[in-house]
């Protein structure tokens, strides 16, 4: 009796079990068929092409679409779908198009380091666009150097380092933080506080700060870091209070949410921009729309590119951006230099002839592009020379760019503020050279 | 110096009501139910964002509706909060009691499975989810009433189960070909959405020359205006009595005619309500998103450990006192104050960054626990069936 009843059970259970999987399946496909329907209803090119890479080139697009991080990267990946849809459009590249593989690395570094490892190993892409926190670049570096592969890098970052597999389109550290600094110095006040998140690219970002405001008369009167994800700022902005009783300059290097807890409370304690200038360098129009115009207003960000800038690229760099996505959409720094990297990558191709990689990366130097930022140029050293902005946040979430630089200013990956850095150098286009050596 | 010992306390005070608040619920479900809820923080969430979604509503309202969303959004969390609380107590929970393992696994599981459902949740998975509901549940409900259930009760599971599944299925299928982006589009998707305060909860009230945030005293208000009810409620109601009685001897109690499952379901709904209420507060002062539960679920099960498993008030004391401990730390006032030994200022300073004030008050609640394993109030006398 109880043998029975334990198989009717058994058939029972395991009935349930197959139905479910089947349900949990059929959602499954459908999740996967709405992710890509977005790219596929207007790029139907890219859809044809999948399955037969003979008439294709593979790109792998690696980013957090989930997680603390997807905040920001999300709107990474729609200015990289837009560059590879305005290039098949366009003819492609070496007359194939463009097919792109999107993974998530789920703002988990690791995920990263595996992710990447995928794309290169089992996907058999030529390139990957991809990142945006430091953390997950150092975590996919090694991935990269050991399979001698190629990664477009498009977020501003703390420097100090020059890989032969990265090509660093966004900011090097004297081409956002170290104007910046300047300008506060000449216009806000000596004093800094430097508040940042609690990994690499803060804590790098603020020993270069320290180091420049010792050089250059300013002074730090006390910093604090915030684990990533936490919102609970009481603390920090006490320390503000004590450090700074009259008002000064604090340099934000926050990521992700936290930003949202920060300038929420220290809207609540009564810190306002006209006596606590914050200077910030993750927060661009995008952020600026999740965490509220109405909190950030007077607040300043350093950047080479704003939405604002003027001239006939960028109109119209924003309105496809617009048409695509949707008029409540903007347009921000990395998505600028991520758009770039992709623009950048497809004329290296094109000069290579082949999507080699060694031949792409010697092609890849000295290109120049026409960006909505102005023009850019490859440097030998695997970064971008830029120009640089600072706004400020206006009502409508937009910045009114205050500051910006006449020239592209060349980068410089090693920090000549930071004593064990000081005196080296990098150019990939000499081989006896290298990634770092003494000038 | 009054000035800097008035703000320090409210500072603690103002970081340990976000602690209370959140801890409160769970305070109920573990403290008095002895079950380890693991998705309490995903409860949390599903009041963050149902605040959102009010706050969404009434924008479309208006100016001035949109200055008071937030008393619809507090009861409107309670309520939804209590309701997916009351269906994983129904569905999962009342399964295991007196199995804290099995407890603490399945509730994590369905903390993944709220996680990924704020995610991906779209009009064709929840007409599909209801319809599969109303099939499956429906036709046992019928069956169940023919008398001569027990025989046939396999059978209708069988066959109703595929049924209903590839009903509901081919229905999602056939809405999101027909209506396409309109109905497979996410409600939220993955990324994190922002709760705005009224402007009223934006500003600060100046008092003795510090600066009091409004959302902060909110917060705090609220947190005094739950403890209060819960107090009431267990004191007061007949309800309480009974929660009160299960708690203390539950075989004696079902002798005694109380429906314990009834007060069961009861006190676990309570208990996530209370979470739902604690996820509309704390978005005012972060962003909200499917991690949002996470960050908070680990202090929540550290205050009640450190109050004291069952006691209301070893949660409120622990809570304060986690609060205070980690703002005089974090904020370096203690190294400050402590200047004149070289190095004790030293030690202190150390530790006066946010990251690693949270490591010291993590050592010193173990060290504590070794010297009271049970809190700071432990249960007294014979101990309560799990």
């Amino acid at each position: 009796m109880v043998r029975r009843f334990g198989r009717r059970k058994f058939l029972l259970y395991g009935s349930a079990a197959f139905g479910t999987t089947i349900f949990l399946k059929a959602c499954a496909s459908n999740q996967s068929t709405t992710s890509t329907a977005s790219p596929t209803t207007s790029a139907s090119p890219v859809a044809a092409a999948s399955g037969s890479s003979g008439d294709a080139i593979k790109v792998g697009i690696l980013h957090s679409l989930s997680g603390t991080m997807a905040i920001s990267e999300q709107s990474v990946v729609d200015a990289e779908l837009l560059a590879i849809e305005e290039i098949n459009n366009a003819g492609g590249v070496l007359g194939k198009k463009i097919e792109f593989i999107k993974e998530d690395g789920a703002s988990d570094w690791p995920t990263f380091a595996e992710k990447a490892k995928k794309l290169i190993d089992q996907d058999k892409v030529v390139s990957v666009f991809g990142c945006w926190t430091s953390a997950s670049r150092k975590a996919v570096l090694p991935v990269f150097e050991e399979k001698n592969h190629m990664l477009w890098y498009p977020v501003q970052y703390e420097g100090q380092e020059c890989s032969k597999s990265i090509f660093y389109t966004g900011a090097a550290p004297n081409q956002q933080i170290e104007p910046s600094v300047d300008w506060l110095l000449q216009n806000k006040g000596k004093e800094f506080f430097l508040v940042g998140s609690d990994y690499v690219f803060p804590r790098t970002a603020n020993t270069i700060i320290k180091a420049q405001l010792q050089a250059k008369g300013g002074k730090t009167v006390g910093e604090d870091y915030l684990p990533l994800g936490n919102t609970e700022v009481t603390a920090m902005i006490t320390k503000i209070k004590a450090a700074l009783p009259k008002g000064g300059v604090i340099y934000n290097t926050l990521n992700g949410d936290s930003n949202v807890a920060f300038f929420k409370q220290l809207k609540g304690a009564g810190l306002t921009p006209d006596k606590y200038p914050t200077m910030s360098v993750s927060i661009a129009e995008e952020e600026v729309k999740a965490i509220g115009p109405e909190y950030l207003k007077g607040h300043y960000a350093a950047w080479n590119y704003f939405q604002t800038v003027e001239n006939p690229t960028n109109k119209k760099f924003v309105e496809a951006f617009k048409k695509k996505y949707g008029e409540n959409r903007v347009t921000n720094d990395p998505m600028e230099a991520a758009y770039i990297a992709v623009y950048l990558w497809k004329q290296a191709v094109e000069k290579a002839k082949t999507t080699d990689i060694e031949a792409v990366r010697k092609a890849a130097l000295g290109q120049t592009f026409d960006a909505p930022e102005g023009k850019v140029t490859l440097e030998n050293n695997h970064h971008l020379a830029k120009f640089v902005r600072i706004g400020e946040v206006g009502d409508n979430g937009l910045f009114k760019i205050v500051y910006s630089t006449e020239k592209a200013v060349t980068p410089v990956p090693w920090n000549q503020f930071v004593a064990e850095t000081k005196g080296l150098g990098c150019d990939w286009s000499d081989p006896n050279k290298g990634g770092k050596y003494k000038i | 110096m009054i000035a800097a010992l008035f703000d320090s306390i409210f500072n603690g005070l103002s970081i340990g009501a976000v602690l209370l608040i959140s801890a409160l619920g769970l305070a109920i479900v573990f403290g008095l139910m002895g079950v380890i809820n693991m998705a309490h923080g995903e409860l949390m969430m599903l009041g963050a964002y149902t605040t959102f979604v009010v706050q969404n509503g009434f924008n479309h309202l208006g100016k001035q509706w949109f200055e008071i969303y937030i008393f619809f959004a507090l009861p409107l969390a309670f309520l939804v909060a209590a309701a997916v609380g009351l269906i994983l107590e129904r569905g999962v929970i009342r399964y295991l009691y007196g199995r804290p393992l099995e407890t603490l696994l399945a509730t994590w599981g369905v903390s993944l499975i709220l996680q990924q459902f704020v995610r991906s949740v779209n009009w064709v998975l929840v007409i599909g989810l209801t319809l599969f509901c109303l099939l499956f549940f429906g036709a046992i409900w019928i069956v169940s009433r023919r008398p001569d259930i027990e025989r046939i009760r396999n059978w209708v599971i069988a066959i109703m189960l595929p049924l209903s599944l590839g009903i509901a299925f081919a229905t999602g299928a056939f809405l999101s070909q027909t209506y396409k982006l309109a109905v497979t589009q996410p409600w939220f998707g993955a990324q994190n959405v922002n709760v705005t305060a009224p402007s009223w909860l934006q500003g600060s009230l100046p008092l003795f020359g510090i600066q009091l945030p409004y959302a902060r005293l909110f917060i705090i208000g609220l947190t005094i205006l739950c403890v209060a009810a819960i107090y009431l409620f267990l004191q007061r109601s007949a309800w309480g009595l009974r929660i009160r009685a299960v708690t203390q001897n539950r075989s004696m109690s079902a002798c005694l005619g109380i429906p314990t499952k009834k007060v069961d379901a009861l006190t676990f709904a309570i208990g996530s309500g209370l979470a739902g209420i604690a996820g509309c507060a704390i978005s005012f002062l972060g962003s909200v998103g499917p991690n949002t539960g996470q960050n908070y679920v680990i202090d929540t099960f550290m205050v009640v450990v450190v109050g004291g498993v069952g006691k209301l008030v070893g949660s409120i004391v622990a809570a304060i006192a986690i609060g205070t401990v980690n703002y005089l730390i974090g904020s370096g006032i203690l190294a400050l104050s402590l200047a004149p030994i070289k190095p004790l200022a030293d030690f202190f300073t150390f530790f006066s960054t946010t990251s690693m004030a949270k490591v010291m008050v993590f050592a010193l609640i173990i060290t504590f626990l070794q010297v009271r394993p049970g809190g700071i109030f432990p249960q007294k006398g014979r101990t309560v069936d799990a």
